[in-house]
């Protein structure tokens, strides 16, 4: 659904006769040209994985981190202008420290949320701001259990059992609603997830990518932390049998 | 036009407005901890009372807690600075935690951060009224130091606070010496902690005994110490006094 919207686009303060604003939209293509993030929820916890596109060869694995904690409890991936999300992990880091501060609790997922929002909603509304370039999926695990939202550009926030952003949304959506979430334990997700990020991977479009996942769950004491080595490995894995098994056929 | 916020400590010009922010005295105070380094790491004891003045108003006051991964704090003067400081310590292991890098801050680096603190606040003539110690273990490293109130700190095998330098540490300088076990270690502080019992008297029998390994730490339930008061000087203490 791409038009150009001559003369109404130049700022994000200026609606254009059919109600939308096009800067938003812009900023939007910019996640969308970005690698494949997902969340999803299971029983006992969130995992999220990141298709982290390779720019050069020469770049350390591991560097360039795209999930972020923002809490003990929770945490965020970005995708989009990464210089953008970095600004937007650290203000929500601060809005949850300080909630810290004051109600003596760790923020609830929901407030963390809704302040995310209101704060990439906020640079939608100046004329001397522009909007932020990132999708953000937060996952978090509060008193009411584990919970997943996303974020858009645009400043809108909702609460998801799945969600899918960047190059490969729309392929990882159909294959996330494939699972059972309600079933599976994080264990599990986690080589669910790594099995769709390789699946919606474009091997001709972009050469290298590099996996990155982190979970908060039970079995992380309801900490937000990346997926451990052992099992990171082993999801990884599997993932490129399934592939080779798709190949195959 | 001058626009004034209504927190100013550092500006004496406006008078008695400036001082509502600083400690002057401290209120509820918490007496010695002691610590020693022994084979696997710290030992650290303190006892659970909280003194208001001479009156002693809370008997359950946990004066040692575990700061991240790697080190213990045990404070003796006033409890709600004690309490403060916890908070700075909880948002620097917080901000440190977030990195998820898989290094974590060690004792040093936690003393030295606290040394800071301390200095800085007596600085500006609104100091934090505690006296610090600051144990852990890190890379199979051990580390025991100390920061007073002033921001005087220094690392040693033996540490202790208020009565206990002077009570507690003569006796350790005679009987500590390198790679006690952990039985030792806790007779040599209940030796401490016992003179310290019977001999100050902002001190109470329900103590805390912490230990910090590699492995991580742990903290005793409270109990206390059996204490012998038949001693002939205690019996009878003004015997052979003048004019008794």
């Amino acid at each position: 659904m791409s038009s150009i919207g001559t003369g109404y686009d130049l700022s994000v303060t200026t609606f254009s006769p059919d109600g939308r604003v096009f800067q938003i939209e812009y900023a939007a293509k910019a996640v969308d040209n970005s690698g494949t993030v997902i969340g999803i929820k299971c029983k006992d916890g969130i995992v999220m994985g990141v298709e982290k596109l390779i720019a050069s060869k020469m770049m350390l694995p591991g560097s360039n981190r795209r999930i972020h904690s923002v809490h003990r409890h929770s945490g965020m991936a970005v995708a989009g202008l990464a210089a953008d999300g970095r600004q937007i992990v650290a203000r929500a880091k601060s809005e949850a420290t300080n909630y810290q501060s004051v109600y003596g609790e760790p923020i609830p997922v929901k407030e963390l949320a809704e302040r995310v929002a209101s704060y990439v909603h906020l640079c939608t509304l100046y004329w001397w701001l522009r909007p932020f370039g990132c999708g953000i999926i937060l996952g978090g695990y509060d008193r009411d259990g584990p919970q997943l939202y996303m974020v858009e550009p645009s400043g809108i926030s909702n609460r998801y059992f799945g969600a899918a952003i960047g190059k490969g949304k729309q392929a990882a959506k159909t294959e996330i609603e494939k699972l059972k979430l309600s079933e599976m334990t994080c264990r599990e997700g986690v080589i669910a997830v790594a099995k769709i990020i390789y699946k919606v991977h474009d091997e001709a479009k972009d050469k290298a990518f590099e996996l990155e996942m982190s979970w908060v769950c039970d079995e992380s004491k309801q900490q937000h932390q990346k997926v451990p080595d052992d099992l990171f490995e082993e999801a990884k894995a599997a993932a490129r049998t399934a592939l080779e098994e798709m190949d195959a056929d | 036009m001058q626009f004034m916020a209504s927190k100013q400590p550092e500006n004496s010009l406006l008078g008695p407005e400036s001082d509502s922010q600083r400690t002057l005295y401290p209120y509820v105070t918490g007496t010695s901890v002691v610590a020693l380094k022994y084979k696997d790491g710290i030992l650290m004891a303190a006892d659970m009372g909280g003194s208001y003045g001479s009156t002693l108003r809370y008997k359950s006051v946990e004066r040692m807690k575990p700061i991240g991964k790697h080190s213990l704090l045990g404070a003796s003067g006033e409890i709600s600075d004690f309490q403060e400081i916890l908070h700075y310590l909880d948002e620097l292991i917080l901000y440190d935690n977030m990195w998820d890098d898989g290094n974590s801050l060690g004792p040093k680096e936690v003393h030295n951060y606290l040394t800071r603190v301390m200095y800085n606040r007596r600085n500006k003539f609104n100091p934090l009224w505690n006296s610090l110690v600051l144990g852990g273990v890190k890379n199979g490293q051990k580390y025991l130091g100390t920061v007073s109130m002033i921001g005087v700190n220094f690392e040693d095998n033996h540490v202790a606070t208020g009565f206990g330098n002077h009570l507690a540490r003569p006796i350790l300088r005679q009987e500590w010496h390198e790679n006690l076990s952990f039985e030792d270690g806790v007779r040599l502080l209940e030796k401490c902690m016992r003179v310290l019992l019977y001999r100050d008297r902002s001190a109470i029998n329900k103590l805390q005994i912490a230990k910090i390994t590699e492995e991580g730490s742990t903290i005793s339930q409270p109990y206390s110490l059996k204490t012998y008061w038949e001693f002939s000087a205690f019996a009878n203490p003004a015997q052979g006094a003048v004019g008794s």
